[in-house]
């Protein structure tokens, strides 16, 4: 079977895109003072992949988020982000802690959504989401509401454009927030536990949207949850983390149906 | 012993002084406003050089009284430095100067008082330092504090009648003239008590309107 120059090339090609990962945790420590949370992780994930962080509190797997969103610095370790180093540039073959320039070019790669919403409380809904695409993209005010409003609407919000966040219910705050961060167009987004804050009769309303969300598939989301059923239906992968460690990994099906660590199997038996 | 007449025929006098204790309450709290929202903002600054810089001279002028420091300012400079700043300019920057490290406090507790999630999202959103704090940090910061600083201005007024030490032609210094010109104490002085009581009473009046108004702003 012989492939023409082209057809080689293109394979070539897609062969070295799916090579370098969207993002890539190497050996990556973090202590807060004394207390080391994460004791060298190694994870990747690919573009457009959807990966659900389970495990108990005190996992340490909020803080691999963080450090993804530079709101941590790994105390060790790298990662990279397509490829390139997130918090160090190479200097004459040698890694250094990157400038605060570097980090903000890396970041506009970064999105992510917080247990607490953080919505701006002076702002109305609308100044929310246009704040950052006018001020750090330098879009228009036009440009910005167009982008705002579409994304609003995808969150079902469109109609709350003139009110403050001190208004909403917490699920539509939370809403708020997803289009406030989806609306920078980051090619992967950090959710930290986006429902743990919310009363329950909200948690349905926030998880539709995410899901709608990942359905659309072009952007890498890393989902830090307790909500399992949520995790096994729109994750195509799932890590489960303890301690510190990444203990077992592997799609929903074999995470869920059929665990394989001790650790594993009395966790899951502990929340069903 | 009060003679109205007498108490009137000065009037003129002492309300045009006034405006001089009032411009330099202005121009000198403008000043401790500025600058001290520029320390509050070096204090938190990631250079520990600055930070200590920031908290030595926040600490050197609380140490040391104002009338020090305005005689510092009106005589040492011109031998140290050979130039001379009028009377009233050296009055404005001694109270801005004084008062800033006073103000950086307040704002000090404004700021402190942003949750640290408005932070962390304003990093998330890739916002710059400057726009950090621009857009997310002072427009909540500085509405809490706006009373404290109301009461400060209040305080800076009161305070201003240590500018006669440095030949400033303010209230207090007008007062002593005509006493010491027509030896009567009793009226000039009583009047600038009052004008001082006057304006302190509308600007805390002012302060209290302000202060309600920002409890029914829109609540978290």
């Amino acid at each position: 079977m012989s492939l023409t120059m082209e057809e080689q090339a293109k394979q070539v090609s897609v062969g070295s895109v799916n090579k370098v990962p969207m993002v890539k945790y190497t050996n990556v420590m973090k202590s807060f003072g004394d207390l080391e949370v994460l004791h060298g992780i190694d994870l990747e994930m690919q573009a457009g992949e959807k990966i659900a962080l389970i495990g108990p509190s005190g996992s340490g797997k909020t803080t691999i988020g963080r450090m993804l969103m530079t709101l941590e610095e790994p105390t060790s370790g790298t990662i990279e982000v397509e490829g390139e180093h997130l918090w160090h540039v190479e200097k004459k073959g040698r890694l250094v802690r990157a400038s605060e320039a570097h980090l903000h070019q890396m970041r506009t790669k970064i999105g992510m959504v917080f247990q607490h919403f953080n919505l701006f409380p002076h702002m109305k809904v609308l100044g929310n989401v246009t704040e950052a695409p006018r001020k750090v993209l330098g879009l228009s005010k036009e440009e910005a509401n167009d982008r705002a409003i579409e994304m609003l609407r995808k969150v079902g919000l469109a109609d709350k454009l003139d009110v403050y966040p001190a208004k909403l219910s917490g699920g539509q705050k939370q809403r708020v927030a997803i289009a406030r961060a989806l609306v920078m167009r980051p090619k992967v987004m950090v959710f930290d536990e986006v429902t743990s804050a919310l009363d329950p009769e909200l948690v349905g309303e926030v998880l539709a949207v995410i899901k709608e969300i990942a359905e659309e598939g072009e952007m890498a989301m890393m989902l830090i949850t307790h909500e399992m059923d949520f995790a096994r239906e729109v994750a195509d992968r799932v890590i489960f983390g303890a301690e510190g460690h990444i203990v077992e990994q592997g799609p929903p099906e074999q995470i869920f149906e059929n665990p394989q660590s001790e650790r594993l199997q009395s966790f899951l038996k502990r929340i069903r | 012993m009060w003679d109205w007449d007498y108490a009137l025929s000065i009037l003129p006098r002492l309300l045009g002084a006034l405006k001089v204790t009032l411009y330099a309450t202005f121009w000198g709290f403008l000043l401790a406003s500025v600058f001290g929202l520029l320390l509050a903002v070096l204090g938190r600054s990631r250079v520990k050089a600055i930070r200590m810089a920031v908290f030595g001279f926040v600490e050197f002028i609380r140490s040391t009284p104002l009338l020090v420091q305005l005689f510092f300012l009106f005589y040492s400079i011109p031998l140290l430095f050979g130039f001379s700043m009028t009377a009233f300019m050296t009055g404005v920057i001694g109270l801005g100067l004084h008062y800033s490290t006073y103000m950086s406090e307040v704002y000090r507790s404004g700021i402190d008082g942003v949750e640290k999630g408005q932070w962390e999202a304003a990093r998330a959103l890739n916002f710059s330092k400057a726009r950090t704090w621009t857009s997310v940090v002072l427009p909540q910061a500085l509405p809490p504090i706006l009373p404290i600083m109301g009461n400060y201005l209040i305080v800076m007024f009161k305070e201003t009648p240590l500018l006669a030490a440095i030949t400033v032609v303010e209230l207090l210094t007008t007062a002593k003239n005509i006493n010491s010109m027509d030896w009567r104490p009793f009226e000039p002085y009583t009047i600038i008590g009052l004008l001082f009581l006057v304006i302190s009473l509308l600007v805390s009046l002012l302060v209290g309107i302000m202060e309600k108004h920002l409890g029914k702003r829109h609540t978290r």
